[in-house]
């Protein structure tokens, strides 16, 4: 199994997204003033300033907006992965995350710009949350 | 230029020559270059009135510079905005002659990156435990890695590729070897093959996060420097000519969710600073433009209006940007951080070349330039980044 660096806490901003995926579930938040889409988690609206917002649960289902592939990274987790890609993925309740895409056989080739993926959350070695990343859908 | 538009210039400059230096500190490197810039303007220690830098090392974000060097200025500025930090610092010491706060600022650097073996681009992301880390820490996005989504969201949308990119690592390289303290640099880096390079040649070096190659990632040196910035009155008396700051542009950009990450903080920065200055691109003789990497040349071209957005790799086509080609600007004549010298924070090496260029002392000169622009770009391409512009003329 995967041993990603986790998220340190106390964080205020991103407990209940990160204790939400050990229930599998991917959260985004709305603005209830103006319907703005807010991501990464805060407790205002980045359009509005307004502090009142809902949270809800993404489908998990999006489009790689961009990625690359990592071949060499001096960090302990990642060093001996192999190559491993990063990407940005525009989810379809209008937000755009950073992850990873996996299971694909070959990273270089198998990855493309508009591919549609799928969330899935990743159990890890060591550390108590799972790490949302996305497969090919 | 109206007399009215030369509010401040640059009188002095110094670039630490070596780029593998094991016996100096970064603190020795800042004062003796302020001292040899201060020489190189026929200016003297207590002249200093202004004093800005990067916050890096003991007491830096105090202004712990000052204590080191033992000046008391009575303008400090220790802004911190990763590698255009310096332009930042150039924007904000126009406005404090401008407003008469001061007489005769000093921006110096010094890094040990090179000795320290620093990773800077290949560490790893960053650790957790902040509102944005906590959201990137699990997926080991290097600073390469971040630059590479740009590129790849750069060719998807556009057609650009690792063919046009290559060219601004061509170019550079060309005019590092002019330069005999690039070649050094490059010699004492071990750097495989210290001559010409080809589009080849780039496309052949090892992937490092995919699209970028080795060739297309700047280097990781020694080094610092400082520049002296100054009011009309003392540059007038300086003994070299003045290099006048005609415009500045300060901006920073971060991911939202509909963002256009193939757009910098230049895009905000630049128009700013060209309405400031009066000029427009193409009128412009030098580009000196931050290249940690092929990319962040290409975005910053687009975004500086040297091309149009997404046009950048025809634009890139047949070496325009030679010292000695017609047809668009001159870039990074130095050798740039691709093949001179990356210490970490560039941005400062990009104001002493314009300067070197507008005062007729380049290595690859550019005949009776008289234009230019100096723009920096600091932390991570494709997530938080800043963009600081300077347009520059000469008399």
């Amino acid at each position: 199994m995967p041993n990603r660096p986790m998220p340190i806490f106390p964080e205020p901003d991103t407990q209940a997204f990160w204790d939400a995926t050990k229930e599998r579930k991917l959260l985004y938040q709305k603005c209830n003033a103006c319907g703005g889409v807010v991501f990464t988690p805060r407790q205002h609206c980045t359009n509005c300033g307004a502090r009142d917002l809902q949270t809800l649960e993404s489908k998990g289902e999006g489009t790689v907006y961009t990625y690359a592939v990592v071949r060499q990274n001096r960090q302990p987790a990642f060093a001996d992965l192999g190559a491993y890609s990063v990407a940005y993925i525009d989810l379809d309740e209008g937000f755009r995350m950073l992850s990873t895409v996996v299971g694909v056989a070959d990273p270089t080739q198998d990855i493309s710009v508009g591919q549609r993926v799928k969330v899935d959350f990743e159990q890890q070695d060591d550390g108590e949350y799972l790490v949302p990343v996305f497969r090919p859908a | 230029m109206p007399e009215s538009d030369r509010k401040a210039a640059i009188v002095g400059l110094y670039e630490w020559p070596k780029r593998k230096d094991p016996d100096v500190s970064a603190m020795q490197i800042k004062a003796a270059s302020i001292k040899a810039a201060l020489d190189d303007a026929g200016l003297s220690w207590k002249d200093v009135d202004a004093v800005y830098d990067a916050g890096d090392g003991e007491g830096g974000a105090l202004g712990g510079v000052a204590a080191y060097l033992g000046l008391n200025p009575t303008v400090v500025d220790t802004t911190q905005v990763g590698g255009s930090s310096y332009e930042f610092h150039a924007a904000h010491a126009m406005r404090a002659i401008a407003e008469g706060k001061a007489n005769v600022a000093v921006l110096s650097y010094g890094s040990k990156a090179a000795t320290q073996r620093i990773p800077i681009g290949t560490g790893g992301g960053r650790a957790g435990g902040s509102w944005s880390t906590n959201m990137e820490a699990p997926y080991g996005v290097t600073l390469i890695a971040n630059y590479a989504m740009v590129a790849r969201r750069h060719m998807a949308q556009y057609g650009t590729t690792s063919e046009q990119l290559a060219e601004i690592s061509v170019a550079t390289r060309h005019h590092a070897m002019r330069n005999p303290d690039a070649v050094q640099a490059l010699t004492d880096l071990g750097v495989q093959g210290v001559n010409d390079i080809t589009i080849e040649d780039v496309l052949d070096s090892r992937m490092i996060a995919d699209p970028l190659h080795l060739l297309e990632c700047c280097l990781v040196t020694d080094g610092g420097g400082a520049v002296i910035i100054a009011s009309p009155e003392v540059a007038r008396g300086a003994k070299k000519k003045p290099v006048w700051l005609l415009g500045s542009g300060e901006a920073v950009k971060y991911p939202t969710n509909d963002g256009d990450l193939t757009t910098s903080a230049a895009a905000q920065s630049a128009p700013i600073a060209f309405g400031q200055a009066g000029v427009r691109p193409d009128e412009l003789d030098i580009a000196m433009i931050y290249d940690s990497f092929s990319i962040t040349v290409a975005v910053m071209l687009e975004d500086l209006g040297f091309c149009k957005k997404g046009e950048v790799g025809s634009y890139l086509e047949g070496g325009r940007l030679r010292f000695d080609n017609p047809g668009g600007p001159a870039l990074n004549t130095d050798g740039g951080g691709l093949s001179s010298n990356h210490p970490g924070m560039r941005g400062i090496f990009l104001l002493m070349e314009a300067a070197r260029q507008l005062r007729g002392e380049s290595t690859s000169q550019v005949p009776d330039a008289k234009l230019a622009v100096a723009h920096g770009n600091g932390g991570f391409l494709g997530s938080l980044h800043s963009g600081g512009t300077i347009i520059l003329g000469a008399d």
